[in-house]
């Protein structure tokens, strides 16, 4: 494939980058709103377009353990799934990353039942947090089509040997057709090196993989697994520099607009970042001095890089896209809190949940969110959370 | 930047035409978005499309709400939605219809400007079925000079392969023809 | 010979926790389970080799003259080669202190 600017659904445009990336297996089920994603992908093997195994299965927990099996022998493995169908694979999720195999998902994150749902937000995501994955947002096509690349090139580095989540807001970035920079196959095999695993299984070289822990090693294990997952984050960056000097795109675990200057901050995670630039820029041209931070890399979460972009603000409006029920708020808001709680002088947090189950967030509805922000942390109510545009 | 509202039945093809009209834009270096009423769909369901054209990047993630253009590809739609919805002021209603201006206008009270013209007709014409998103295309083209009729032959060439493209083609081209506004 | 697992810090750990030394489960000696021990009459057994067949265990061991005799370090006196033994020359008997 050449270099080339076009119009395509985002999901076909990351099933052409797995292709692009050369991929070995692909292991899926269909699940909406990921389906134009394994469908497409599963004609591009058919056609002969991919020189790769489409492995179909008859559940999701079926395809995780097929990208085990995959990625543990040294394949460059491929997965995708939604919501339920990332629950029903979840004990094996878990088991990805403690095996630490570097298998890349494309999560097109879709609301948890119940009730049932097929439209997006973060509640599918947040479920599986804790799993020890690599989780990175992206918040339009161009992003999710750099993202593959970056994944596996995270993923399957010698030192990191983890499995990557590249999150999507589902059917706000699936389905939608827009401009992709598509590069050419020659600078993708640049960036993308071939993968040779190390400790593969193989007949020649037995090891045991999936073993069994007594209490006496477990606490052990899991230390391990932090420290992976820690030691990542500066291949990430390493991997970002390295796309950025190819193709001149630059990507940061905490990235900010208008913030320099700004008294107070909108923080947002996926594509709700694109819509809040246009309401920070409409508030800027009214003379409030607000900006924007956006999450990029979710896990390892960036607590110093966090910390830096929220120096100096008086407060953050953090808008979740999920609820941690019973608890004190949305996921991300509870973070930052966790975050900035031995920085002197933090700022105050504002936490807003919006968003559930795909409900529209328009450039009005953040303004909204944003000014009424403001005025409760000029009140000192910044406790809890507010869900946005509940009728009540 | 334009924004454009398609009605339409489910298997009308009314994400096709948003679609192609992206791909188009997207090709002559603009930005654009297309995209569904997100969720499950059937055939014969009422359905909308959308689709964004803008000179710089479109940094909106949420459904057009105050359209330039609203396109009607079903006339029956009508009298179950009303199209008018959100339309700016200064915007656009394109039916596809064999009736009049006066006739339309008998059951419905659109104070807007309104494009009509027999999509059906030409379709079954020239495509031999009535299916009319691409013909209606042309009126859209015609309507709001976004794009010049050969700005999307490529697109439909690609979607459609070269013989069946170029009928799409002419069917658009004698839409772009054929449209009459009433301002 | 594996580490006391009370003894390895989390840096020794191979990643993802696996193991690569081979058959290093020779090491969990689990004769120390048994309660009953199998006794074979050596003048009647045929040496068919079921009870080698059946021991969920591999722990019956083929021994040159062609008998078959449990690994006692790894036995675990489950009985079930006495109950397989078509001519019933295995008896399970009280492991004696």
């Amino acid at each position: 494939m050449a270099k080339e600017r076009k119009g395509i659904e985002v999901s076909l445009a990351i099933s052409e980058a797995v292709g692009q990336a050369d991929c070995d297996v692909i292991s899926a089920y269909p699940i909406t709103p990921q389906t134009h994603i394994v469908e497409h992908l599963s004609e591009m093997v058919a056609e002969g377009h991919l020189d790769a195994e489409f492995i179909p299965v008859e559940s999701e927990h079926s395809a995780m353990s097929v990208c085990c099996g995959s990625a543990a022998v040294g394949a460059r493995t491929f997965t995708s799934t939604s919501s339920q169908g990332l629950a029903l694979m979840a004990e094996i999720f878990y088991i990805t990353s403690s095996l630490r195999l570097p298998v890349v998902m494309a999560l097109a994150n879709r609301s948890l039942s119940g009730p049932l749902s097929i439209w997006n937000d973060h509640t599918d995501t947040m479920m599986v947090r804790d799993a020890g994955w690599i989780h990175i947002f992206a918040e339009n096509g161009q992003e999710a089509y750099d993202h593959v690349f970056w994944s596996f090139r995270v993923a399957e580095d010698a030192g990191v040997m983890l499995p990557v989540a590249l999150n999507l807001d589902g059917f706000i970035m699936t389905h939608m057709i827009e401009p992709v920079e598509f590069e050419d196959d020659a600078l993708i095999k640049k960036y993308l090196p071939e993968y040779k695993m190390k400790g593969a299984l193989h007949p020649d070289n037995p090891v045991s993989m999936g073993c069994f822990a007594m209490p006496e090693m477990y606490t052990e294990t899991q230390m391990a697994r932090e420290q992976a997952l820690l030691n990542s984050y500066p291949t990430c960056l390493k991997a970002w520099e390295e796309w950025a000097a190819l193709t001149g795109r630059h990507y940061h675990p905490i990235e900010t607009y208008r913030a320099d200057d700004a008294e107070y901050c909108i923080v947002t995670m996926g594509s709700f970042g694109e819509t809040a630039m246009g309401a920070v820029d409409a508030l800027r041209a009214e003379g409030e001095k607000v900006g924007l931070i956006k999450i990029r890399l979710w896990r390892p979460f960036p607590f110093d890089d966090f910390v830096k972009a929220a120096a100096g603000k008086k407060t953050l409006i953090v808008l979740d896209r999920a609820i941690s029920f019973g608890g004190p708020g949305g996921p991300v808001a509870l973070e930052l809190r966790s975050a900035l709680y031995k920085t002197p002088g933090a700022p105050t947090i504002v936490n807003y949940v919006a968003g559930l189950a795909g409900r529209d967030v328009a450039v009005n509805d953040f303004k909204h969110i944003i000014l009424e922000g403001k005025a409760k942390a000029a009140k000192g109510d910044t406790g809890g959370y507010t869900l946005y545009g509940l009728r009540a | 930047m334009l924004e454009i509202r398609f009605h339409g039945r489910g298997g009308q093809g009314a994400v096709t035409s948003a679609e192609l009209i992206a791909i188009a834009a997207i090709g002559k270096g603009k930005f654009s978005q297309a995209f569904p009423s997100f969720g499950p769909e059937r055939r014969g369901a009422p359905v909308v499309a959308f689709c964004r054209v803008d000179d710089k990047k479109i940094l909106i993630r949420a459904k057009v709400y105050e359209p330039d253009v609203v396109v009607v590809l079903d006339p029956g739609l009508l009298t179950l939605v009303d199209p008018t919805e959100g339309l700016k002021p200064d915007g656009t209603l394109i039916i596809n219809s064999k009736k009049s201006y006066e006739e339309i206008m008998n059951s419905c009270s659109f104070s807007c400007r309104v494009g009509i013209v027999d999509a059906n007709k030409i379709a079954q014409e020239e495509l031999g079925r009535v299916i009319v998103n691409t013909t209606m295309l042309g009126a859209v083209m015609k309507a709001t000079g976004i794009l010049a009729v050969d700005d999307i032959r490529g697109a439909m060439l690609d979607r459609f392969g070269p013989k069946l493209g170029e009928k799409n083609m002419k069917a658009l081209g004698r839409a772009y023809a054929e449209l009459t506004i009433k301002e | 010979m594996a580490k006391p697992m009370n003894k390895i810090a989390w840096q020794e750990l191979e990643v993802g926790a696996a193991v690569s030394e081979v058959g290093n489960a020779r090491e969990y000696k689990t004769g120390t389970w048994r309660s009953l021990r199998p006794v074979v009459n050596k003048n009647q057994c045929i040496r068919c080799g079921v009870c080698w067949l059946f021991c969920p265990d591999t722990s019956i061991v083929h021994s040159p003259e062609g008998h078959f005799e449990a690994d006692l370090e790894y036995c675990k006196g489950c009985g079930i080669c006495a109950r397989e033994c078509p001519v019933g020359c295995i008896t399970m008997v009280a492991e004696e202190e």
